[in-house]
């Protein structure tokens, strides 16, 4: 068998290869292969919590972003029994959080939503949770909204991975679950966040948003307004993409 | 009690010699203020040299820690369909005159519930301030009630409220003949590492904990693996619902437990132990230390154990909080590392990355007793009992609707029906065989067998006589699994809250056939999509249900095509409880 046979599995059929090391994402990504994925940005560590990701490996079903390839798996990606399992995913995290798409600045930048499109979710359809959460304005330049966090735990590993620094936490157990600061007062305009870091930017949803730049881009040249998730997704790995596009 | 009641400080350390561990330090500011407060958390994030986030994240995960006031006694219900009696909590609630869940204005009081605490075979049990009290009735209540009203310090009780006094029914292989101190341990030395977990591996044994690993494996690859050190862990969590086996083994055979870690960590090249203790357990604190202390004395822990030159091993013990999740391995290893019990990502495996990422070997409680008996016996011993691929004995842990609960060993692949005949159980229509997460087995099949290649079982059998409502039941495990779950990934976290709305709305008559419908679809996802075992199992009593009782869900249903899960009724309760109006003019129809 030649070295490329050997490192290689399929993905929906098609040959993908891969090197030691990388997980099904990394080879996909690499291949130009969409697979969903909300936690996951390929810079920063696998998290695997938000299942977006979920591909069935030989029958199995696995988390793509943490899963490592290995020779000859066959993974089955994009079919429809896998879109409604991601959709029915994109409904609970809407469901589970308060998410008023219409007065939300990240409207049209938020990858959530985006995939809601993408993966053809008509409506929240399970019983909303309307939970009570704390909103943090403490901070000069930024604002934590906690009604529309996933919990997808970027913002901690940006935090910790890239800026050097140790602002937010996963706190609390099951739906009780929420996004804290690392400072003496719990507060964000305690903390040592600068609008400059990773983690004030690479928040997926509208959590973490800058404040005194209301609505620049309008409504129908946003990120998802212009391209699909996929597209937006593969073709820049970029960890800056939600940032808006006339800074 | 005295000290308790004027809030002095009663650090873990002094009291019961535990180790410094974010868990210890919690539990004594807990106790000492009844709360956590601010002040306390920064201290502790500066002796413990932890972030800030990290120790409210932990205060936050845990049950047993809280943000506000609990009384000075701080009662907590054990909500188990077999430990449990709500209606038990609501009589003292209304002799104490204390709301659930919020503390008297006078701070002598709390009472609330909280999931299984292993009491299964004492009938309705509480905890509290640490301790046990079970076989609860209407006179127990009043009794407490007055020691509380009184501020009788909790030593001075009635010790006969505090006695738990566990039947073992049928001794097997494991109980009948204890271990002599050290046998297992000479009987190691004299074959060396490599033969004795050959000696495990011909055994068969397989782990006790619910997945079946097997023993003799999971010992080699710990070996195999690279690494500073090598760890042993004892999970000692015991949370799932209806079992309490565990708790018999630490309580009279915790010379063997040691003794089998002890053997592990020959096997591995191990320095230190761990034995995880659920903190529904901390009574038993000062008993198992006690036994420490003696094999420390008697030279089977410490340095050159037995006189084997070079080879020191010691335990310690930590305490958890209230989280089930924990009994989860990796996530125990995050509670044992100060963290939230959050479930890790595997590949890699605890054996190759466990604690402080070293290799790490975690057994249950009974599968180090089994292996000590094993090493001493030989694995011909073992594997002469059970099946071809569930060698040994099972501990059973039998509660519920029957006239004998205890403690049952049996040889793996008797049939629930032997179970039933020989606990007095004549009128089951279902049993919970391994808990909430196991499987509802209705009675057209009590001839299966408890084995793991039939009804695989951590040791809950949990029994279920006619007269039960068994979507109640099913709902209490489904509220069960909410409640517990780590709220690490989207299926779980969302689903299981999801779940138990569904289950809710059709217990309460307000379900329709696609409500129904929708909660399978839902169940399934749940099950197949979630990260740990706790998701992929949290489901099963629903599908269970659904699939062998289909009639339980049909009879409740609502013979419409839509019902909304807004309550128009329950909407209201606020403006009930403004104007001081419960009357029927006050509700809808
Ligand atoms: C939610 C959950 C709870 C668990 N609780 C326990 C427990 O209380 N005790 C236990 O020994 N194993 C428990 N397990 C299984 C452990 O993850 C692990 O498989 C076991 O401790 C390994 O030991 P064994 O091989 O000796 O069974 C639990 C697993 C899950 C998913
Ligand atoms: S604030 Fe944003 S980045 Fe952080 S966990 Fe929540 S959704 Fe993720
Ligand atoms: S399945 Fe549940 S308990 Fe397990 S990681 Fe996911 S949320 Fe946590
Ligand atoms: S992207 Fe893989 S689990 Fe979130």
């Amino acid at each position: 068998m030649n070295q490329l046979l050997e490192n290689t599995l399929t993905i929906d059929g098609q040959v993908v290869p891969f090197s030691a090391g990388q997980t099904i994402m990394d080879a996909a990504l690499a291949a130009g292969i969409y697979i969903p994925h909300l936690c996951h940005k390929p810079e920063l560590k696998p998290h695997g919590s938000c299942k977006l990701c979920t591909v069935d490996v030989d029958g199995r079903s696995m988390s793509a972003c943490t899963f490592p390839a290995s020779q000859g798996m066959q993974v089955a990606n994009n079919t429809p029994a896998l879109t409604e399992v991601r959709k029915t995913l994109v409904q609970m995290l809407f469901v589970e959080g308060n998410h008023l798409c219409p007065t939300c600045d990240k409207t049209g930048d938020c990858t959530l939503q985006a995939l809601g499109y993408h993966l053809g979710m008509l409506d929240g359809h399970f019983p909303p949770f309307y939970p009570r959460r704390e909103v943090d304005a403490s901070h000069p330049d930024l604002i934590l909204d906690r009604d529309r966090c996933i919990m997808c735990g970027l913002c901690v590993r940006a935090s910790q991975q890239i800026d050097g620094k140790n602002v937010f936490a996963l706190s609390g157990r099951g739906a009780q679950n929420h996004v804290i600061v690392n400072s003496p007062s719990g507060k964000l305009g305690d903390s040592d966040l600068n609008k400059d870091d990773l983690a004030a930017h690479i928040c997926p949803v509208g959590a973490i948003l800058p404040k005194n730049h209301g609505h620049e881009v309008p409504i129908g040249r946003r990120t998802f307004d212009l391209h699909t998730v996929a597209e937006s997704d593969i073709a820049t790995f970029n960890l800056h993409k939600t940032e808006h596009h006339d800074d | 009690m005295q000290q308790l009641l004027q809030g002095e400080p009663c650090p873990d350390q002094a009291v019961n010699g535990l180790m410094p561990h974010l868990l210890h330090q919690l539990h004594a500011i807990q106790q000492q203020y009844r709360y956590i407060p601010t002040q306390q958390s920064k201290q502790v994030s500066e002796t413990l040299q932890l972030p800030l986030a990290q120790i409210e994240s932990v205060i936050d995960f845990y049950s047993f820690f809280t943000r506000t006031p609990r009384g000075q006694y701080t009662l907590l219900f054990s909500n188990c369909t077999s430990c449990g009696d709500l209606a038990l909590m609501r009589e003292l609630c209304q002799l104490l005159k204390v709301e659930q869940g919020i503390t008297r204005t006078d701070g002598l009081v709390s009472i609330d519930e909280t999931s299984c605490i292993g009491m299964c075979d004492h009938g309705a049990s509480l905890l509290i301030n640490d301790r046990v009290i079970a076989h609860l009735d209407s006179t127990r209540l009043k009794q407490i009630a007055e020691y509380i009203e009184s501020k009788t310090p909790l030593d001075q009780w009635s010790p006969e409220l505090f006695s738990i006094n566990t039947q073992i029914y049928k001794k097997g292989l494991l109980l009948e003949q204890p271990l002599e101190q050290g046998s297992a341990l000479t009987a190691a030395f004299k074959l060396g590492s490599d033969a004795l977990i050959q000696t495990l591996k011909q055994s068969g044994l397989r782990g006790r904990g619910g997945a079946g690993f097997t023993t003799g494996m999971k010992w080699e690859f710990c070996r195999q693996a690279q690494g500073a050190q090598h760890y042993v862990v004892c999970n000692a969590d015991e949370g799932e619902p209806g079992t309490f086996k565990d708790r018999i083994l630490l309580t009279d055979h915790a010379h063997e437990l040691f003794e089998g870690m002890t053997v592990a960590a020959y096997a591995l090249g191990a320095q230190q132990g761990y034995l995880y203790l659920r903190g529904e357990y901390r009574y038993l604190v000062p008993h198992i230390q006690q036994v420490l202390t003696e094999r420390r004395q008697q030279q089977l822990l410490g340095q050159n154990i037995l006189g084997q030159q070079g080879f020191t091993f010691d335990i310690e013990l930590v305490v958890g909080a209230g989280a089930y999740i924990c009994g989860e391995e990796s996530a125990l290893l995050e509670s044992l590392e100060q963290k939230r019990g959050v479930p890790r990502i595997r590949p890699p495996f605890p054996v190759t990355h466990g604690y402080l990422g070293q290799p790490t070997v975690v057994n249950n409680v009974e599968t180090f007793v089994a292996a000590a008996h094993i090493v001493s016996k030989g694995a011909n011993w073992f594997k002469a009992h059970g099946t071809e691929q569930s060698a040994g004995s099972k501990l059973l842990s039998i509660s519920g609707d029957c006239t004998k609960a205890g403690i049952y060993e049996y040889a793996f692949g008797v049939t629930v029906q032997q179970v039933l005949d020989d606990c007095g159980a004549s009128d089951a229509q279902a049993v919970q065989v391994g808990g909430p997460s196991g499987t509802l087995v209705h009675r057209k099949d009590f001839g299966r067998q408890l084995a793991f290649e039939d009804l695989a079982t951590g040791g809950s059998i949990m029994i279920y006589g006619q007269q039960r409502d068994l979507l109640k039941v099913v709902r209490n495990f489904t509220h069960f699994f909410a409640h517990e779950s780590c709220g690490f990934c989207t299926p779980c976290r969302v689903g299981t809250p999801l779940l138990r709305k569904y289950l809710d709305k059709i217990e309460a008559g307000h379900g329709t056939a696609y409500d129904r419908e929708e909660m399978a679809r839902l169940a399934k996802l749940v099950k197949k999509r979630s990260h740990c075992g706790l998701g992929q199992t949290a489901a099963n009593p629903i599908l269970d249900l659904l699939e062998h009782f289909p009639h339980v869900c049909e009879q409740r249903l609502l013979h419409q095509e839509y019902e909304p899960f807004f309550n128009l009724d329950a909407a209201l309760e606020t403006t009930r409880q403004l104007s001081h109006r419960d009357d029927a003019e006050a509700h809808l129809a």
